[in-house]
């Protein structure tokens, strides 16, 4: 319930927000301007259409998640709203978790809303709907909450200009840090690899989210890299979570 | 009588500036409210006031010491579901309505539909909002924000009030309804804590009162027990005559026009004031004498510590 209210007024703030809708609208162009793309392209268009589309989406809807997500907790405590809030019997944890809940609602929305213009322009192409397109916009909706559950992390602590440059980081090495994975291959047993496998392991790996590339090209997945993917996704925003809760409880509210 | 509040030896330590430099803001704070009292807690800025609020509410963790509320520790959060909270300088969010921002407070305590929509309406009277109930926050003035904040304050019917300068920013009249308010509390059996920097307000309502100065409480007691009824002075304001007419028997503060203001310390010297103008044919328009104030205890006790 007490939860529920907050990501309520979460969810009805961020809609105030008019960073959401110019992004929106930036995503929107992307998607119908793929189309166009595809009338210059040789060859498959309708592949053209279909990574362009997913891109647009995955990559407004990790703007939405930063841009927003890194001003949700901060701004509560700049406006001082935060003390009214928590001077109710409110636990630390469900404020972080409406807030984490609205802002997830918020871009449930948006990526749905983007999806729906994609199909459409996909459909208007092929005259039907792919289930896998759905797939691979469900796995960068997966992404999408662990990003603002990282949002939300930074938020707690840092202003909102460091936060995005925190959270767009972590989403950058985490697009990037499978290229570990070829250096620990390519490596010979040792301290060295220890450490690459460490960092590897301890880094974000957000390219197990990624099924943009086989759905397009058509190519199949094993069922249980989705199920690996979805637990990866699950835990791992779960464990960004509990680290937000644990450094919001030990703040002080000056 | 049980204490609504119970604080021992609270302790609060901040570290701050670019090189941090460690400030010792509470420094062993004691202090017992009674369940039922209207309790003051007075002191000037930077003493500590505000501190210690956000360590009773746990906003503020504290270095050492304990804090209970209605018999339970402070950190947890079912401490404050019997207490009802308002901010100085509230601020909230300025895009609802008084009347949804109440609805969703009144989620935060899980309160059902008909209970909330009644007790909605009955605290948008109580604090004088049913007119402005449907225009958004960011609409409202200072005063107006200042009554919205009351009444969500009191959305779980609490038995611990806690005020943070509830009369700053508010006009006389204002400023009286919430008094009346206060008192109302009082009545009903509420516990108020309440800061303030307007002493007069305090003085008016307030049962029991404690001053607090670099972090430590230098005077703590029962209102009645601190203001005696002992008269400091006589004010008498005389028209017709020159103040160097009452040389020798009282101070002359102003003169204008022909109106002479004096302070006369000694009590059996009124008389011979009141005798001066009466024989030279003077007017005399005014006789109060002055007795001590809560404001006079806290300049002293301030300047003293």
């Amino acid at each position: 319930m007490k939860i529920g209210a907050i990501a309520g007024i979460t969810f009805k703030e961020a809609q105030r927000d008019r960073i959401l809708y110019l992004l929106f609208g930036f995503a929107a162009v992307g998607i119908i301007a793929s189309r166009v793309l595809a009338v210059l392209t040789v060859g498959d268009r309708i592949k053209i259409i279909k990574d362009v589309g997913l891109a647009s989406i995955a990559l407004f809807g990790v703007l939405m998640a930063i841009l927003i997500g890194t001003g949700l907790v901060y701004k509560e405590i700049d406006k001082k709203t935060i003390y009214t809030l928590l001077a109710k019997p409110l636990h630390r944890a469900e404020f972080i978790l409406g807030k984490y809940l609205g802002l997830a609602l918020t871009l449930l929305v948006m990526t749905a809303a983007m999806t729906v213009i994609f199909l459409a322009i996909v459909y208007a192409h092929t005259l039907k709907i792919e289930s896998g397109l759905l797939v691979a916009v469900a796995y960068v909706f997966v992404e999408l909450l662990l990003i603002t559950a990282v949002a939300i992390l930074f938020s707690s602590f840092s202003t909102p200009i460091l936060s995005s440059l925190f959270a767009l980081a972590f989403y950058l090495i985490g697009h990037l840090s499978w290229g570990l994975e070829a250096i620990i291959k390519k490596m010979g047993p040792g301290a060295g690899r220890t450490a690459v496998r460490g960092l590897y392991a301890v880094l974000p790996d957000l390219e197990n989210f990624n099924f943009r590339t086989e759905v397009v090209h058509n190519l199949p997945i094993p069922p249980a890299i989705y199920l690996s993917s979805l637990l990866y996704g699950v835990c791992y925003t779960a464990f960004i979570l509990g680290l937000a809760v644990l450094i919001f409880q030990r703040r002080d509210f000056v | 009588m049980a204490d609504a509040v119970r604080i021992r030896n609270l302790r609060k330590t901040f570290r701050l500036g670019f090189i941090p430099r460690s400030r010792e803001i509470l420094r062993g704070i004691d202090v017992s409210v009674d369940e039922g009292q209207i309790f003051g807690y007075l002191g000037p800025n930077g003493a500590g006031k505000t501190t210690t609020i956000k360590c009773l509410l746990d906003l503020i963790h504290p270095d050492a010491g304990t804090i209970e509320i209605l018999g339970r520790p402070a950190s947890s959060p079912r401490s404050r579901a019997a207490l009802g909270f308002l901010p100085e300088n509230p601020y909230f969010y300025d895009y609802l309505t008084a009347r949804e921002f109440l609805a969703f407070t009144a989620d935060l305590f899980g309160l059902g539909r008909e209970a909330k929509t009644e007790r909605i309406a009955r605290l948008l009277k109580l604090v004088g909002l049913e007119r402005a109930a449907d225009l958004p926050l960011r609409k409202y003035s200072r005063g107006m924000l200042q009554r919205a904040g009351l009444a969500q304050a009191l959305i779980n019917d609490p038995r611990l009030v806690v005020l943070d300068e509830p009369l700053g920013g508010m006009d006389p009249l204002g400023r009286k309804e919430i008094r009346d308010i206060i008192v109302r509390f009082k009545d009903e059996g509420r516990t108020v804590f309440f800061t303030s920097h307007i002493l007069q307000d305090i003085e008016m309502i307030c049962d029991r009162v404690a001053i607090i100065v670099g972090g430590r409480i230098v005077k703590e007691g029962g209102l009645r027990d601190l203001v005696s009824e002992k008269v400091l002075f006589t004010e008498v304001t005389v028209a017709g005559l020159p103040p160097q007419a009452f040389a020798g028997l009282g101070e002359s503060v102003s003169a204008q026009g022909d109106r002479v203001l004096l302070k006369v310390y000694d009590e059996s010297r009124v008389d011979e004031v009141v005798g001066l103008v009466h024989d030279r044919k003077g007017r005399l328009l005014s006789l109060s004498p002055r007795t001590e104030t809560l404001e006079d205890i806290f300049v002293d006790t301030v300047t003293r510590a």
